[in-house]
């Protein structure tokens, strides 16, 4: 790949590491890639397992995306939440939901919360905390509920109540007060709701809206949002432009002719 | 290997950064300033319901921002110097005069300053609109808008197209209304609520005219 | 010496409007505060109603950009088809975070619309190929801040694309006015389901 001419394989490229180096050693200063100010949290409850999840992706001290999803998709009866570096969160639960779904294929058995977690703990440890992903994974499978945390270093936990990110303080602080064991479906969301909203509400980095992930053995109840916990602001006027107000030197206008057009349906593969 | 070293003294360091932005507008016969009500450090809320504005005579306010107790103690010292002032002339400081002092309160401090960005808005000796910008250490302005504090750089920008018109042909240039400043005053300020962790909770608007000063709240987002 | 992303400095916006995606950017390079050229433009098509703008440094935004144009080529050679916006932004964001322990110092920026449905779209990534998709704006820059500022109270839904073209280069302008990186003129082009209208704005040179 290094001459740009045969396909990417996969893997990390470390052509750059040598260059950015000596950037560094000439004193440059060097950008630290997004990371997101988080609450996420789950439980175990009568029939499964709740995760919950805040919106907000910050970029230092600014708000870069208020709606973003951070229950990330493993495989049918298993979910997982991110914090931390926002590209590691996406590309770890995506690159484990692969490796899942091959090893499903292969056995033909139901994928197992703990299959995840060793996949998980084991890709982390190996790149010894260099991908930032600090994840909660949850699921369902034939030996029941199972609630981990992940950390970047490849240490696991298994609990039945667990908070992660910068907001993990305020949301631990609802379910140690509120948990039991064996909670009902509403009452369970109600706790993980709750629990996110303490960190939408006191932890700066967290904020916008509760997204939830309800999974049992019958099915996934992915609800996004599951609560609008802040109305985006309703501005007063009116900021319309007149057209002609900014002022143009030169305009090209390139029009497409459609030659011909074809509508093709196809169905989607059978997986 | 630079991050094995030998461990260094920790650097002093008497400074915090405790967020809020300030904005003031100025008109004809008016000026409005307004603040947010977040009083913030980190990742952390200290409180909602902190107005970063502070009322200092008849019709003229002071916006104040960066570091709170710097913020306290400046405030405590204007007081002061304002006592000092009445007692000796008879009669209360011009907005002029106190912008001129409060440069040379920020200077006396050259090099250990308050770590405080202001603005200050008022009726000027003749009973226009004016607003002073200062800069950390007493280096001001007067001018006709301006936005400080945490979301400063969002808000300038809005500000300089709908009040300075930059970059519109073909406008006419109308004075600007009471109304229409404080509506412009909240629009912006719901939108660096809406992108800035610092800014939020409630805004504080004060409208300062020949009659006094009349104060407004909105509120904003709490996340 | 700086930061790499504010070495050339730069801006670019993304908005959706009805039917039609509008991309900008500033038109300066420079080599920290001496300007170099006040024509360069930052924004790539890669066909006729996909582009790609960058922020960063300016030899790395030549180097991905040709890289995945070269990659682009393949898979429409091989697909026998357009690609769909949402792919070609999996592409760079796989590009770029191939490239997650020795990054490139770029942010892009990408606008276009869906061959086949038309639909408008936009997105964004960090500098290790974090996507952000969104139904409004994207904005990248030196001046992000301030193109935060502008377009969160500039922008609403379902703008026309005459209107899209004022509110996306009233946005732009004013922003890079109160950044000392970026500006010395832009580029606006709005993408419609049948024409590409690109303008090159007046505005200020200092």
């Amino acid at each position: 790949m290094a001459d740009g001419t045969a396909r990417v394989k996969g893997g990390f490229s470390f052509e750059l590491c040598k260059r950015n180096e000596m950037l560094k050693k000439a004193g440059m200063k060097f950008p630290q890639p997004k990371k997101t100010g988080t609450t996420i949290a789950g439980i175990v409850f009568k029939d499964g397992v709740i995760l919950g999840a805040d919106t907000r992706a910050t970029e230092g001290t600014v708000i870069a995306d208020k709606n973003c999803a951070k229950i990330h998709y493993i495989s049918k009866n298993i979910y997982c939440c991110g914090a931390g570096t926002a590209a590691d969160t996406e590309y770890t639960t995506e690159t484990i939901s692969s490796d899942i779904e091959l090893h499903r294929l292969s056995t033909g058995r139901k994928p197992r919360v703990a299959t995840a977690c060793r996949l998980l703990k084991q890709y982390l440890y190996r790149y010894q905390g260099h991908i930032g992903a600090y994840l909660v994974l949850g699921g369902v499978d034939t030996t029941g509920p199972h609630l981990f945390t992940v950390h970047a270093h490849g240490s696991t936990d298994k609990l039945p109540y667990v908070t992660m990110g910068s907001g993990s303080l305020a949301a631990m602080a609802v379910f140690e007060s509120h948990y039991t064991p064996n909670m009902g479906v509403e009452e369970g969301k109600k706790l993980v709701r709750d629990a996110i909203a303490g960190g939408i509400f006191n932890d700066l980095g967290s904020g916008s809206n509760v997204d939830l992930c309800v999974i049992t053995a019958d099915g996934v109840d992915y609800i996004r949002p599951y609560d609008v916990a802040n109305v985006k602001g309703e501005r007063v006027g009116d900021y319309t432009y007149k057209r002609g107000t900014t002022a143009v030197l030169d305009t090209t206008v390139r029009h497409f002719e459609i030659v011909s057009e074809r509508v093709q349906s196809t169905e989607s593969m059978e997986t | 290997m630079e991050d094995y070293r030998a461990p260094v003294e920790v650097q002093w360091s008497p400074y915090s950064w405790n967020g809020g932005t300030v904005l003031a507008v100025s008109g004809e016969d008016f000026s409005v300033i307004a603040s947010d009500t977040r009083l913030s450090e980190g990742f952390q809320i200290y409180s909602r319901d902190f107005p970063k504005t502070y009322q200092l005579g008849d019709n003229v306010v002071l916006g104040s921002c960066g570091f709170q107790g710097d913020v306290t103690t400046l405030n405590k010292v204007i007081e002061a110097q304002l006592k000092i002032y009445d007692h000796i002339y008879q009669k209360k400081m011009s907005c002029e005069s106190l912008a001129q002092l409060l440069s040379t309160i920020l200077y006396t401090r050259r090099f250990f300053p308050y770590y405080t960005y202001n603005i200050l808005a008022g009726l000027d000796s003749k009973g226009k609109g004016c607003v002073f910008s200062f800069d950390p250490i007493g280096s001001y302005e007067r001018e006709v808008y301006r936005a400080g504090g945490s979301a400063s750089s969002m808000l300038q920008p809005l500000l300089d197209n709908q009040i300075g018109l930059l970059n519109q042909t073909g406008v006419e240039k109308k004075p600007l209304s009471v109304e229409k400043a404080v509506q412009l005053v909240t629009d912006v300020f719901t939108s660096a609520a809406e992108r800035d962790i610092y800014t939020g909770d409630g805004i504080r608007i004060n409208i300062i005219s020949a009659d006094g000063v009349d104060i407004k709240e909105v509120p904003l987002r709490r996340d | 010496m700086a930061n790499p992303f504010e070495y050339n400095g730069s801006a670019v916006v993304g908005m959706i409007g009805s039917g039609c995606v509008a991309i900008a950017a500033d038109r300066r390079l420079g080599i920290q505060g001496q300007t170099i050229a006040t024509t360069f433009d930052k924004i790539y098509p890669m066909n006729e109603s996909l582009y790609i703008g960058f922020y960063g440094l300016a030899t790395d935004a030549l180097t991905v950009s040709s890289r995945l144009k070269y990659q682009l080529n393949l898979y429409q050679l091989r697909e026998n088809r357009q690609i769909k916006p949402k792919a070609f932004m999996h592409m760079t964001s796989n590009l770029l975070y191939s490239k997650r322990f020795g990054y490139y110092f770029v942010e892009p920026v990408i606008a276009g619309l869906d061959p086949v449905t038309k639909d408008p779209y936009i997105a964004t990534m960090d500098l290790i190929g974090c996507p952000m998709e969104t139904k409004d704006f994207v904005v990248v820059g030196t001046c992000s801040e301030q193109l935060y500022g502008m377009c969160e109270s500039l922008w609403k839904p379902d703008l026309e694309p005459e209107d899209l073209f004022e509110t996306i280069s009233q946005a732009l302008m004013n922003a890079v006015d109160r950044d000392a990186l970026s500006g010395w003129g832009a580029i606006v082009h709005v993408i419609e389901k049948d024409k590409v209208t690109t303008r090159t704005l007046k505005a200020r040179m200092d």
